[in-house]
């Protein structure tokens, strides 16, 4: 394997334990250690551990560090209070998209957590961005480790290695606490439609932490990422978001706010917003095994009507599914699409997103 | 190794065959199933089909990834596993043997002599890793 990808604190544990590596945004990555099926079910059912290192984590400071980063998302940064996390797209003028992104307020910086395969980019993009703005922007990504523990175990199993009460931080805010008595930050996020937290802490420490989680949680791969992301209809950056695909087309509305001043691509999602004739990000469930993979084309009759983002055998589910953009006019619920496999045709139906919802605890579904 | 991994001949793409008279059983190897995992679908040939070594036959589609699988010989298709076309775990749990994919009858004087053997496969399989 070529060495000039990037390897996380943690390259040598997943080596060591049977992670096939593969190369994704410029990472060394394991895909998985077992079965991605056994990962999948491990997240869903109990608790699976990732390496997340590979995501860019880039610290804004400095008196107009809000204001900035408010003319670079799509969201507003405005409306955060200290500690709350939003998701938000960054994107061109013209509207295509150049990342999807997490925006993290704290007391006095704020931190975007980018993906791996766009980390460069959006540094050089800020850089050509931030003009006469009060900014300090400083990556922070290979200077320390991140890790999610997802599942409906992962509250019980982090909590003892911890200094905060994770019953408080509610559903996309972080706080930041002592982690095996090691500065760190624990946010109630993820990407897999599951309960958990993403922990961040210096690379130093990543080894300690793992450690201690893997214990109780089955480390997973990016294979299973996969699969749990697409069950929750979280879109993949090249693959449901280009730069060819504005956030209105993507379904990602509510990540747009258009009523706060002036950002980079506001005129153009104007025009898209308004445009009814854009395509739809639907879910599409096919009968038997065979899957709908990326690239695959949709058809009505002879008309070609969309085309597969996304695909795979949901392990929740036990079925193929994948998410695709549709022609409006047969974007509906419940629609037949037909899936081109070779030449050879078979029927989708279009099905509302996301294919899975956990069932909210009790103590959550406030 | 054990006494049927050696007695059968495979080719770098990762199928067997077991020879019997002038009919081929042909598989998918336990070296395959390993590295795809988390199988999902197999689509065969029907009874009647003219195979010719090298050509495509099928596909095994994984979780992860779709895969063609290849003639190891020439011949007709004269059976396809109907065990493991309903439920395509049985490959996996069997590969070399219970999880065979078709059975192929080889045109007069056909030989075995361009697959490897198992040491000559092993090595070929983990070359390319």
């Amino acid at each position: 394997m070529n060495t000039t990808f990037l390897r996380t604190p943690l390259f040598d544990w997943h080596v060591a334990h049977g992670g096939r590596m593969v190369e994704f945004g410029g990472w060394e990555m394991p895909v998985q250690y077992t079965s991605i099926v056994a990962e999948h079910h491990a997240v869903r059912r109990a608790a699976g551990l990732f390496d997340i290192s590979h995501m860019g984590r880039l610290r804004f400071s400095g008196r107009d560090a809000a204001a900035f980063l408010n003319h670079l998302v799509t969201n507003d940064v405005t409306r955060l209070a200290v500690g709350q996390i939003q998701y938000a797209l960054v994107v061109n003028e013209n509207g295509g998209t150049l990342d999807d992104v997490l925006v993290y307020r704290f007391a006095d910086h704020h931190l975007l957590v980018v993906n791996a395969s766009n980390r460069e980019k959006i540094v050089r993009w800020i850089e050509q961005h931030r003009g006469a703005f009060r900014v300090d922007v400083e990556d922070l990504t290979t200077a320390q480790a991140m890790v999610a523990l997802q599942g409906p175990q992962a509250e019980s199993l982090l909590q003892p290695l911890v200094d905060v009460s994770l019953s408080e931080i509610k559903y996309y805010f972080a706080t930041s606490g002592k982690i095996l008595g090691h500065d760190g930050l624990i946010s109630r996020t993820g990407y897999t439609g599951e309960d958990g937290f993403e922990i961040i802490v210096a690379a130093q420490h990543a080894t300690e932490l793992w450690g201690k989680l893997v214990a109780g949680a089955m480390p997973c791969g990016l294979g299973c990422r996969d699969t749990l992301r697409l069950e929750a209809a979280m879109p993949l950056y090249g693959h449901e978001l280009t730069e060819e695909i504005d956030p209105c087309t993507a379904g990602l509305g509510f990540a747009v706010k258009l009523d706060k001043p002036d950002f980079i691509g506001k005129s153009a999602l104007v025009a898209s917003k308004a445009n009814t004739n854009r395509p739809r990000r639907v879910g599409l469930r096919l009968d038997g095994k065979r899957i709908a993979r990326e690239g695959a084309l949709l058809f009505v009759s002879d008309q070609q009507v969309g085309r597969v983002t996304s695909g795979t055998f949901s392990p929740t589910l036990e079925t193929p599914i994948a998410m695709a953009y549709v022609d409006p006019a047969h974007a509906a619920i419940d629609t037949t699409l037909d899936v081109d496999f070779r030449g050879q045709r078979l029927p989708a139906r279009v099905v509302s997103l996301p294919f899975y919802r956990r069932e909210m605890p009790a103590k959550h579904a406030k | 190794m054990d006494a049927r991994q050696a007695v059968l001949k495979y080719a770098k793409s990762h199928e067997w065959v077991d020879l019997q008279g002038n009919v081929a059983t042909i598989g998918i190897t336990d070296f395959a199933v390993k590295e795809l995992t988390d199988l999902v679908y197999v689509d065969l040939p029907a009874p009647g089909k003219t195979l010719a070594v090298g050509q495509p036959f099928g596909v095994i589609e994984s979780v992860k990834a779709v895969s063609d699988l290849y003639a190891p010989v020439s011949g007709e298709v004269i059976e396809a596993n109907k065990h493991v076309q309903n439920d395509v775990t049985k490959i996996a749990d069997d590969p070399l043997g219970a999880g065979w994919l078709i059975k192929v009858r080889m045109p007069a004087g056909a030989t075995l002599d361009h697959l490897l053997s198992r040491d000559a496969y092993e090595q070929a399989a983990t070359a390319g890793h």
